[in-house]
């Protein structure tokens, strides 16, 4: 069977369901076969669906997410909005590797690391012994070519494995990562790293005043975020999910699961990658801290705090997580606040093993039971 | 009508979410003068952390929190020691909780880190907590950035004298690879090799290792003592391994090495320490009124059972030095901040600070000139290890006495007397 005669059952598949879909969630999961069974026809017929697609909430979002930083203070313009906004497009190619690949990878955050260690090394830095101070956007190039193979290196170890050996293997390269960082001198200058790794000034504009960067991680943001939607879309996103489900039966039907695997693990590098070059801007430094195990896990957490079954659940994982961060200090006594960072995960997993994304979904549920089929036919 | 609820139920979630968002409202800065505190609460110093805030709690409690009329109200945050988690810190405490000076951070690389953030808050003034890296204020200082206690290597003044005295004429150096022990190792090797000392091997470990034997099994047979510049556990961690490896070369010890938290671990190690050389700021033993009267106030204060040291640590000395200095220089002003601080700044870089060791007058880039102390691990009559004083160098500038063009910053290999 041909992909798109492949597709063209999935998209039957999803009708059917949905006409004696009663549960959410089931028609969730045929929200991207319907989208891209729409694909398959000819062009306007999609440009149609995206406009009937777009809704109140869309707008509502967009306007907020561009006037965001006009409305508050530079503080929760920066330390909120971008860091938030890097931090889910880092957790975003998580998500598009464990939720649409099956693939739950904890090196993301390591990926990340490698192009942000790689702009600080081939870039300007300040530690000029090592740093080779290249033209940013060479050093760019470099970086995200640099991790997007790093990536694909790490996917070829793992990509043999399933499940918890995954996790096993990918949490084994990142700690070896840390490590190497941790301990090596003549290349990633240790544990102290590297300072003064500043976005370049282009057009007269500081990129790192909280304004400009908040729109360049929008930008980013927005683009990796369309980026994952449409590729799910895509024939290859479409098989992507059918080596999740069922990897033998893809195989049999003759798709090279393990090169579909890699191609994920690549575009999921490339986004990581982005977001890695993004954060070592925001801090304005790298070190071995930024890749430790901690923060392995809190890619993690971050994606499955949002919820994995779609995209904008990383960025919504990430504005709780950031937020958290920041504020449970506020809340209650100053030596406990992890005890609030903690509890509030918990509880999420606990009454939404979805994420925040489940939550959505089981509230619309229960306030509008009988709209919940329509929406998601649009 | 459905429609309709859906908007309206969106619409309250979106209103939260903004309510949320909100800046929690702009305080304006009248009568109370906020002050923003930043140690480590988490990570590998939390404990040391805990003990800085409750110097710095100290320093306010001894004017019951008003200085000139105006009330002080202290906003605390938390780092773990990375830097970037100390900038995240630093940066909600000046531009979302609107500080007007700023104490903190704890440990070396935080500090330098913090430094240059403050670079780009010119109207605030950022006063350090605990950190004692050379670079924070000798490499691009900011001119907002002070730091009232003397740095790591300013500490380390005399012990290398006091260990030629010894006879220790070769010694090999271990010491934690970061830039709080270069300046450490530094500090000592910057006298010692200049009186003929030889420091053959420098053995630099990870933070945080705990697994010594191959660097025990390192020591030359010929070097008459060791240099140990390790913090908590690790100091801990190294002593067991080396008594366990049969290893009797005496020892000198990093300002963190020899501290409270050290000597009281229990191990059979631990009697052996008595006669360790080393240099601090202050000394547990030190016979000035005011350094007792400083202890004593500690520990009426803060109680062991409510997880207080027995005599107050490295940390909550210098929190309290740092926020004393903020608040003196406060009250000399006489709660005027406006311009800019600069009338504040100004009144800081050039005031003289009572400390409880001495007097601390600031250089050219802000930093300490102030008094070190070469102590000896002792035992008291109860069987306690404490640190008594062998001698005292007062007015310790960070070029440690010598011209520009001698002085090398410390770093892994700077200085170097094989």
């Amino acid at each position: 069977m041909s992909a798109s005669r492949w597709r063209q059952a999935m998209n039957r598949d999803a009708n059917s369901a949905l006409r004696q879909g009663t549960s959410v969630s089931k028609a969730a999961g045929s929200h991207a076969a319907k989208h891209a069974g729409a694909q398959a026809q000819p062009s306007y017929e999609w440009m149609r669906d995206t406009i009937t697609t777009v809704g109140i909430r869309h707008v509502a979002i967009m306007l907020f997410v561009l006037s965001f930083p006009l409305l508050v203070s530079p503080f929760l313009a920066f330390q909120i909005g971008a860091q938030s906004l890097i931090f889910g497009l880092i957790a975003l190619s998580l998500t598009f590797l464990g939720g649409y690949g099956g693939m739950v990878s904890l090196a993301q955050m390591t990926v990340a690391g490698i192009a942000g260690y790689a702009v600080a090394i081939l870039g300007a830095s300040g530690s000029p012994e090592i740093s080779l101070n290249w033209p940013w956007w060479v050093a760019l190039i470099f970086a995200l070519a640099i991790a997007t193979a790093c990536s694909v290196l790490i996917g070829f170890l793992s990509v043999r494995t399933e499940g918890i050996y995954t996790i096993m293997i990918t949490v084994a390269i990142g700690a070896a990562f840390y490590y190497l960082v941790l301990q090596n001198y003549s290349v990633f200058n240790g544990f102290q790293g590297f300072q003064k790794v500043y976005p370049p000034k282009l057009f007269g504009v500081d990129w790192r005043s909280p304004l400009p960067f908040y729109y360049l991680s929008l930008a980013l943001a927005l683009a990796g975020y369309f980026f994952v939607k449409h590729l799910i879309r895509t024939p290859f996103g479409i098989a992507l999910q059918g080596t999740r489900d069922n990897a033998r039966r893809m195989n049999s039907l003759g798709f090279n699961v393990t090169a579909h695997r890699l191609a994920a693990y690549a575009v999921s590098g490339f986004i990581a990658a982005v977001g890695g070059v993004m954060l070592v801007w925001y801090n304005g430094l790298i070190t071995p801290g930024s890749v430790n195990t901690g923060w392995l896990i809190n890619i993690l957490v971050i994606a499955v705090l949002g919820g994995m079954k779609h995209p904008i659940g990383a960025f919504l994982g990430a504005i709780i997580f950031i937020l958290l961060q920041t504020f449970a200090i506020d809340l209650i006594n100053r030596e406990r606040f992890n005890l609030v960072i903690g509890g509030v995960f918990l509880a999420i997993v606990l009454f939404s093993p979805d994420g925040l994304l489940g939550l959505w979904a089981r509230m619309k549920a229960r306030l509008l039971p009988k709209l919940s089929i329509k929406t998601t036919v649009r | 009508m459905k429609t309709n609820k859906r908007i309206l139920a969106r619409t309250l979630v979106g209103a939260a979410i903004a309510i949320a968002c909100m800046p929690m409202g702009f305080a304006q800065s009248g009568a109370t003068v906020k002050i923003g505190l930043l140690a480590t609460l988490e990570g590998p110093f939390a404990a040391g952390g805990a003990d800085g805030m409750r110097g710095a709690e100290l320093a306010v409690k001894q004017r019951n929190g008003v200085v000139a009329g105006r009330k002080i109200e202290i906003i605390k945050a938390s780092s773990n020691a990375q830097p970037d988690v100390a900038v995240n810190a630093t940066r909600k405490l000046v531009e979302q909780d609107k500080v007007d000076i700023m104490v903190g951070p704890l440990s070396g690389g935080e500090g330098v880190a913090v430094k240059d953030y403050s670079k780009t808050q010119p109207n605030i003034t950022f006063i350090n907590g605990s950190s004692g890296a050379q670079a924070a204020t000798l490499v691009n200082p900011s001119p907002n950035f002070f730091r009232f206690n003397t740095d790591g290597s300013q500490w380390m003044m005399g012990l290398g004298k006091a260990a030629m005295a010894k006879g220790y004429k070769r010694t090999m150096i271990i010491a934690e690879d970061y830039s709080f022990p270069y300046s450490q190792v530094q500090g000592f090797m910057t006298e010692y090799c200049k009186l003929g000392g030889k420091v053959p091997l420098k053995a630099w470990v990870p933070l945080g290792g705990k697994d010594y034997s191959s660097v025990i099994a390192r020591i030359p047979k010929d070097v008459d003592a060791l240099l140990i510049v390790l913090g908590g556990s690790d100091a801990v961690n190294f002593l067991n391994q080396y008594e366990a490896s049969g290893g009797d070369k005496p020892l000198m010890g990093g300002s963190i090495t020899v501290s409270q938290d050290v000597l009281n671990y229990r191990g059979k190690r631990r009697d052996s320490l008595v006669g360790t050389l080393s240099g601090a700021p202050y000394a547990d033993a030190l016979d000035t009124p005011e350094w007792k009267a400083f202890v004593a106030d500690y520990q009426k204060n803060f109680t062991v059972a409510s997880g207080a040291y027995p005599s107050p640590s490295l940390f909550a000395w210098s929190y309290y030095l740092n926020m004393k200095a903020a608040l003196d220089g406060l009250a000399a002003v006489n709660g005027d901040l406006s311009g800019g601080q600069a009338k504040y700044r100004d009144t800081l870089s050039k005031m003289v600070l009572k400390s409880p060791t001495g007097d601390v007058r600031l250089d050219a880039n802000r930093q300490a000139i102030g008094t070190s102390f070469v102590v000896e691990v002792s035992k008291d009559a109860q069987g306690n290890l404490f640190n008594k004083v062998l001698s005292r160098s007062d007015n310790v500038d960070q070029m440690l006495g010598l011209k520009k063009e001698e002085f090398v910053i410390g770093t892994r290999d700077a200085p170097n007397c094989p």
